[in-house]
């Protein structure tokens, strides 16, 4: 697994840094998309209004869902009412989000994921990795053994192209035969009730255009509020995810147009906890996330751990602090989330809207340890922040320190520690603390008088007599 | 000029060379060097690991001791990092106004030791001396958080007898992460494990950078592979003249 995440995570980087490199002014881009998405947030209600009015003046319909089950209610509750057995889909993560997929199933009625990767990932009865590439932990043959298994095709290459080919066969019968399809939307312009999906396929397309139906799921931060916002995104976008300068397919659809495409158009506004992110004053640039996934491209924790490890239909950096967010910091597993960082801050440089993760991970960690119980760490990063108070008791803990040490040093250093600290040792050695720490070499330091620093009055107060300037070693 | 140093809580406890080599390098530059002992800690640890009333009350406590210096030099980019990124942040996440105030007139006072001399002093050869064939690793902090760009590697090319060879993937992170080492140690050490091998690739006697706390865990990497090459504080290779290698 890691081997495949490792060599798609870093030829997606390699090509994104030259398709960005390519913009004269990327930075002054990035910086307009954050201004654009913050302007938008600021606005949203209004947004969402004017939004609602137009797509119900070209046609359709709009739906509030306040959260995860309400939206599936929906969603379930109109493709149930045209008899359908199966949707079809477009690669869609707010759907993700939602579980759309096993709702619909236990009223009877069949998800087909319609993007290639998504396909994989539900035929293997699996979860996405990726945001952006659902299947990135596979590899080929894995894939072609699949396909073999479940769409009965014989198979006899891994070749991409072949596979391509068998899973059109496949969908390609599915676009012609449904009458509901199930999509996402990358944006909405608010003016004009557009809704917008982004894809490189065409599958989408083929979703967007041929079913009778089409019910489309989006989180209410979506929204834009005119056409000339939607194209700085439209370069921002396929950079930041693909490393492409274009994507393939860009679907744009307003309410409906008689004799075609879908003659009965559903718009699903998934609130589902955005609307307590869009209140915290620092959480609040979560909601500018595009979705792209460059910040996970970019992740060294991601690239090593995999996108399961989150547990969350959201992995990787912008996972570690949406899901824990929308899911008001009380699910237990997403709590831990903010603490998968070394905080090195790759995800916050690739971002297209300058998240500032890192920040919102440190904040996020503030809140979550305020409000647990104290336990053993918490007591020991007290204790810790009580002895950094004075430097007497810095100095005394550290001469402990010092001593007790003595049965974990072998040869200068430690190899073996317990508890926690076992962590650490298992794989690293540590440095022992040495004999003498900075302040007592300080203090001891010969002085031109020729007598130790120490002795002087005036170093008690921090102050130092004139430095000498020749070459002095060490004490 | 009068400089302040800060003596990181690492530095001072587990790396008082990089501090005994700043002092030096700092007095060879004409510097005068001052040491005030009130210091501690910058409350990177606390702050970063949630602990943020704790890491507030060493906000406080490192404001009030340097509140008076004309600048403070620190051999960390981490730790300069939170102080100059991050205070101002716990300030105010903690509705602290005051402590803002006093935060906001102190960090632009307070740098890391490369961009001191390169950035504000304007110097790349401090006259330093260290014959040995030496990589460099670019710490996360110094790179995003204080931009520092290649402020250490203009000063690693002007030392004499020093052989620099490129670290392949250098903007690839450690994997320490302060205690994100101990939480998740199995990422931690799958991304030390790439760091300790492009560190071997180079073939270096050395592996340098301007942190310890990222040298302490390569170099627990590279102690553990009984590789042979060591780790070395920037500080330490500027120190080091032709009277006297210091490290
Ligand atoms: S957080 Fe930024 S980089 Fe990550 S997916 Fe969202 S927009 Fe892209």
């Amino acid at each position: 697994m890691r081997r495949n995440l490792r060599h798609a995570t870093t030829t997606i980087r390699d090509k994104r840094l030259r398709a960005v490199e390519e913009l004269p002014d990327w930075e002054g881009l990035r910086d307009e998309g954050a201004a654009l998405k913050d302007h938008a947030l600021a606005n949203l209600s209004e947004a969402l209004l004017d939004l609602e009015a137009a797509v119900t003046a070209r046609g359709g319909h709009v739906h509030w869902a306040q959260d995860a089950q309400e939206a599936r209610a929906i969603v379930a509750g109109i493709a149930a009412s045209h008899g359908a057995r199966e949707v079809i889909k477009v690669k869609s993560i707010s759907t993700d989000e939602i579980e759309l997929n096993a709702a619909l199933e236990e009223r009877g009625i069949h998800a087909i994921e319609t993007d290639l990767a998504e396909l994989i990932v539900q035929l293997a009865e699996d979860r996405p990795s990726h945001i952006l590439v659902p299947a990135i932990h596979r590899n080929r043959a894995e894939i072609r053994d699949l396909f073999r298994r479940k769409l009965g095709a014989d198979l006899l290459t891994d070749d991409p192209k072949v596979l391509a080919e068998a899973a059109r066969v496949y969908l390609r019968e599915k676009f012609l035969s449904t009458k509901v399809a199930v999509s996402g939307a990358n944006f909405a312009v608010a003016d004009t009730g557009t809704v917008c999906v982004v894809e490189s396929e065409g599958n989408g397309r083929m979703c967007l255009t041929l079913p009778d139906v089409l019910i489309s799921v989006m989180g209410i931060e979506k929204v834009l509020p005119t056409w000339a916002d939607v194209a700085v995104f439209l370069r921002l976008l396929p950079r930041s995810s693909t490393a492409e300068r274009m994507n393939p397919y860009t679907s744009f659809w307003s309410g409906v147009t008689p004799g075609d495409g879908p003659q009965e158009f559903h718009l699903v506004l998934l609130d589902n906890g955005r609307t307590d992110v869009l209140a915290d004053e620092v959480g609040r640039q979560t909601l500018r996330c595009i979705r792209c996934s460059a910040c996970l491209n970019v992740c060294p924790v991601y690239e090593r751990a995999g996108g399961h490890a989150y547990g969350s239909v959201y992995p990787g950096p912008i996972g570690a602090i949406l899901t824990p967010q929308l899911l008001q910091l009380e699910d237990k597993n997403a709590n831990t989330l903010p603490w998968a960082s070394t905080l090195c801050g790759a995800c916050y440089d690739a971002c297209p809207v300058k998240i500032n993760i890192p920040e919102v991970l440190l904040y996020l960690r503030g809140k979550i340890t305020g409000d647990k119980p104290v336990n053993a760490e918490a007591v020991a990063f007290k204790t810790a922040a009580w002895i950094m108070s004075e430097p007497f008791r810095f100095e005394g803990a550290l001469k402990l320190a010092r001593t007790g040490q003595g049965p974990f040093v072998k040869h200068g250093a430690i190899h073996a520690l317990p508890g926690l600290l076992s962590g650490w040792t298992d794989t690293r050695d540590l440095p022992a603390l040495p004999a003498q720490s900075f302040r007592e070499w300080w203090r001891a330091r010969p002085l031109p008088g020729g007598h130790a620093a120490g002795d002087d009055a005036q170093t008690s107060e921090g102050e130092r007599l004139p430095p000498q300037r020749d070459d002095r070693g060490p004490a | 000029m009068k400089i302040d140093l800060f003596i990181t809580c690492l530095n001072d406890a587990l790396f008082p060379r990089t501090g005994e080599a700043t002092v030096r390098l700092l007095e060879r530059l004409g510097h005068d060097v001052r040491f005030n002992e009130r210091q501690t800690c910058c409350g990177q640890m606390h702050f970063n690991s949630g602990y943020q009333p704790e890491a507030l009350g060493l906000v406080r406590h490192f404001v009030d001791t340097f509140r008076d210096a004309d600048a403070v030099v620190a051999p960390s980019g981490s730790c300069v990092g939170m102080v100059r990124d991050l205070y101002p942040k716990a300030a105010e996440w903690a509705g602290d106004q005051a402590l803002l105030d006093d935060v906001r007139a102190l960090t632009p006072r307070v740098f890391e030791l490369s961009e001191f001399l390169v950035q504000r002093q304007g110097l790349e050869d401090v006259g330093a001396y260290y014959p040995h064939r030496v990589t460099y690793h670019q710490t996360c902090h110094a790179m995003r958080v204080l931009r520092v760009g290649d402020a250490p590697l203009r000063l690693l090319r002007h030392v004499r007898g020093l052989n620099l060879v490129e670290l392949p993937a250098v903007d690839q992170c450690c994997g320490f992460g302060g205690t994100f080492s101990v939480k998740n140690p199995e990422t931690s050490t799958a991304m030390l494990a790439d760091k300790v091998a492009n560190v071997m690739s180079t073939k270096a006697e050395a592996c340098t950078a301007g942190d310890n706390s990222c040298l302490m865990h390569i170099g627990g990497g590279l102690s553990r592979l009984q590789s042979g090459t060591r780790t070395v504080h920037l500080a330490e290779i500027l120190a080091s003249t032709e009277r006297e290698v210091f490290a």
